[in-house]
């Protein structure tokens, strides 16, 4: 078929060069960050034909596939907004407010947690500690962790993720943030 | 007063950088292994200085490192457990982010030790810009001869590869992450065999933490007696603290191990005190997985001693009274919060993160957090409490990995220690409902 989902030529190369990380015969070891790269290129979501060219770049079994992208919770097997805002609900964040940014945010944007707006721009998503308990609340959205929310913060966020108005991804380049 | 061995110069300008952290003697470990010690000699300043593994557990590291199995040619490796996912614990990230050098410097040193021409570095896959970080740090030390082959001419080789988790806490057990490492769902595999004898691709493979690894660094710098001359007792050295919740000052602090707790809240260096005046709760000191302690038993022991923050003082009195170190998450409850709700938030976490392999476990874990939701949302009855208890007895030790006992450990504690205001939630409620 021409139409078949394929890496672009830079992408494929990436996971070449990551499949070589391995010993010989041991490439599935690739699945994982081949499949953050998969996500990234279409659309933020792992449709069954990405998943499937992602099979046979390694040389493994579908079913190989479906069942890692479906243990992980990083790995998205529907359609998600542009921008992903993943919102840590576990205790630290919790104990300092994180329930006000949720309920903030589905306000704000119209929407529950667990949808995505009419306009294909945010989707809400509560997730587990995300190891940043000291800057709490917080919530990633792409490779950026935003830290110490309060209301106002999320606002310009927001402002900001629709001015820009691009996919975010875990493979943005991050502002290295000095402590 | 604080003994710093790892956060020493982590307020340095660039120290991110190959060459700022060079300056300030970085690299140093490795240059001494290579050149003046065998591989053995390293095993032992590890074994003297009585690290004990930073990833929770607890177990004393160079023990472990003699446990390795070395078949003739079979390859061995060491994994770098960084997927810090135990809520309450950002150390790990701190270090990572902050000065990853000091981990590859550890990671290169300590492969040495284990005879490994190959590690890799397991991140959790949320902390993509760390692994960016990590990865920019790694090519540096290739580009100036710390990694590739033939490290400064003694014939050492050693490649070091990151990879990416895909989000799931249970890639943190050692089993788990090395399926995952492998490309499978992260299940916890039945042990024994061990990870020393079969490990990564089957092959003999050590697993540490990345404060252990780091910790190896100084070991190797001034010798494990001078490690072992630091802490109390059989808690050596210092140890990363990342502390969070109702505290004025929440961030990752290292403490020499032996520090009185009330000193780590209430002090300026640490802590700064419970936020906005209020008075101290409760705490859990080591990661959810620990049994939570009411403000009078983590100030003291049940026989009134001050508590300490090491091993075995947080472990005083047993379940009945005491707790664990753990990971070091240690999180702080003011007089307003509820420890019930708290509770539930760890529950539905532990739900979240199983991974489903063991009964108890997997509908265990669904079956506290439904009734946690329940109490909390204000349809509970006092039957709930027992029945939560009953659950958690039965989870405990019945299962595969200790996911299970992680689960039912908070649930046990709250209600040993805090059984009344789980009967005020439901009384209030029965009242509003009446
Ligand atoms: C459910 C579960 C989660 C764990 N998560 C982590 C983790 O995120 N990081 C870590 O270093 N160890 C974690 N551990 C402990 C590891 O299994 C293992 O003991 C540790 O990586 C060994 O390293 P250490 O001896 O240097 O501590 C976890 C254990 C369990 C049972
Ligand atoms: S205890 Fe839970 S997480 Fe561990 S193997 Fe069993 S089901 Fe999986
Ligand atoms: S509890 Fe929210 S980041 Fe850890």
């Amino acid at each position: 078929m021409e139409n078949k989902v394929q890496f672009k030529p830079e992408t494929l190369a990436l996971a070449k060069e990551i499949m070589g990380r391995y010993p010989e015969g041991k490439q599935k070891s690739a699945l994982l960050p081949l499949l953050h790269l998969a996500q990234a290129e279409f659309n933020g979501w792992l449709d069954v034909p990405v998943m499937d060219m992602v099979a046979e770049v390694i040389g493994i079994q579908s079913i190989e596939v479906y069942e890692v992208a479906s243990f992980y919770s990083m790995y998205n097997l529907k359609p998600v907004g542009n921008c992903l805002l993943e919102i840590c609900r576990t205790s630290s964040c919790w104990l300092r407010g994180a329930e006000d940014i949720v309920s903030h945010l589905e306000n704000k944007l119209g929407i529950k947690e667990g949808e995505t707006t009419p306009d294909g721009m945010f989707t809400i998503k509560t997730v587990e500690c995300l190891g940043s308990c000291g800057t709490a609340p917080m919530m990633q959205c792409g490779a950026q962790f935003h830290e110490n929310l309060d209301t106002e913060k999320v606002d310009s966020i927001l402002d900001k993720l629709r001015a820009d108005g691009k996919r975010t991804n875990y493979f943005d380049a991050v502002v290295v943030k000095e402590y | 007063m604080s003994k710093k061995l790892l956060l020493k110069h982590d307020h340095e300008p660039g120290i991110q950088t190959y060459e700022v952290y060079r300056k300030h003697g970085g690299y140093a470990s490795v240059e001494k292994a290579l050149r003046t010690m065998t591989p053995e000699a390293v095993v032992e300043e590890v074994k003297k200085s009585g690290l004990r593994g930073r990833g929770g557990a607890g177990f004393p590291t160079g023990m472990k490192w003699s446990f390795l199995a070395k078949p003739e040619g079979v390859p061995r490796y060491l994994v770098c457990n960084a997927d810090e996912s135990e809520p309450g614990t950002f150390k790990d990230r701190y270090l990572m982010s902050r000065i990853p050098h000091f981990l590859i410097e550890g990671m290169i040193t300590s492969s040495f030790a284990l005879g490994a021409k190959t590690s890799y570095i397991y991140v959790r896959g949320e902390y993509y810009y760390v692994i960016a970080i990590l990865e920019k740090a790694i090519k540096e030390a290739y580009a100036a001869g710390w990694l590739g082959k033939n490290i400064l001419g003694t014939g050492f080789d050693h490649d070091m590869y990151v990879q990416p988790g895909g989000g799931a806490y249970i890639c943190g057990e050692e089993t788990a992450l090395l399926e995952s490492l492998e490309g499978k769902r992260g299940n916890p595999r039945i042990k024994p065999p061990f990870p020393a004898v079969k490990g990564l691709w089957g092959c003999p493979t050590v697993v540490n933490n990345v404060e252990t690894i780091a910790a190896v660094v100084p070991i190797v710098n001034d010798g494990g007696e001078a490690y072992a001359a630091i802490g109390i007792g059989k808690s050596t050295g210092t140890k990363l603290i990342s502390a969070s919740g109702h505290i004025n000052k929440p961030g990752v602090y290292e403490i020499e191990l032996g520090l009185p707790v009330e000193e780590f809240i209430n002090s300026e260096e640490y802590c700064g005190g419970v936020w906005k005046g209020r008075k101290l709760k409760a705490v859990v000191a080591g990661g959810s997985s620990v049994p939570v302690l009411p403000a009078d038993l983590i100030m003291k022991t049940a026989a009134g001693e001050p508590r300490l923050m090491s091993y075995e003082s947080l472990a005083d009195g047993g379940f009945a009274s005491g707790t664990m170190l753990g990971s070091g998450g240690f999180i702080v409850m003011d007089e307003t919060a509820s420890v019930v709700k708290n509770l539930w938030t760890f529950a539905r976490f532990y739900h979240h993160e199983s991974c489903g392999q063991c009964s108890p476990c997997r509908e265990g874990t669904g079956w506290m957090e439904k009734v946690l939701h329940k109490i909390v949302h204000g349809h509970g009855e006092m039957k709930d409490i027992d029945l939560l208890w009953d659950l958690q007895r039965k989870i405990e030790g019945n299962t595969i990995c200790p996911l299970g006992d992680a689960a039912a450990w908070p649930v046990a504690s709250a209600i040993r220690h805090f059984r009344s205001e789980f009967e005020e939630m439901i009384n209030s409620h029965a009242v509003e409902h009446a």
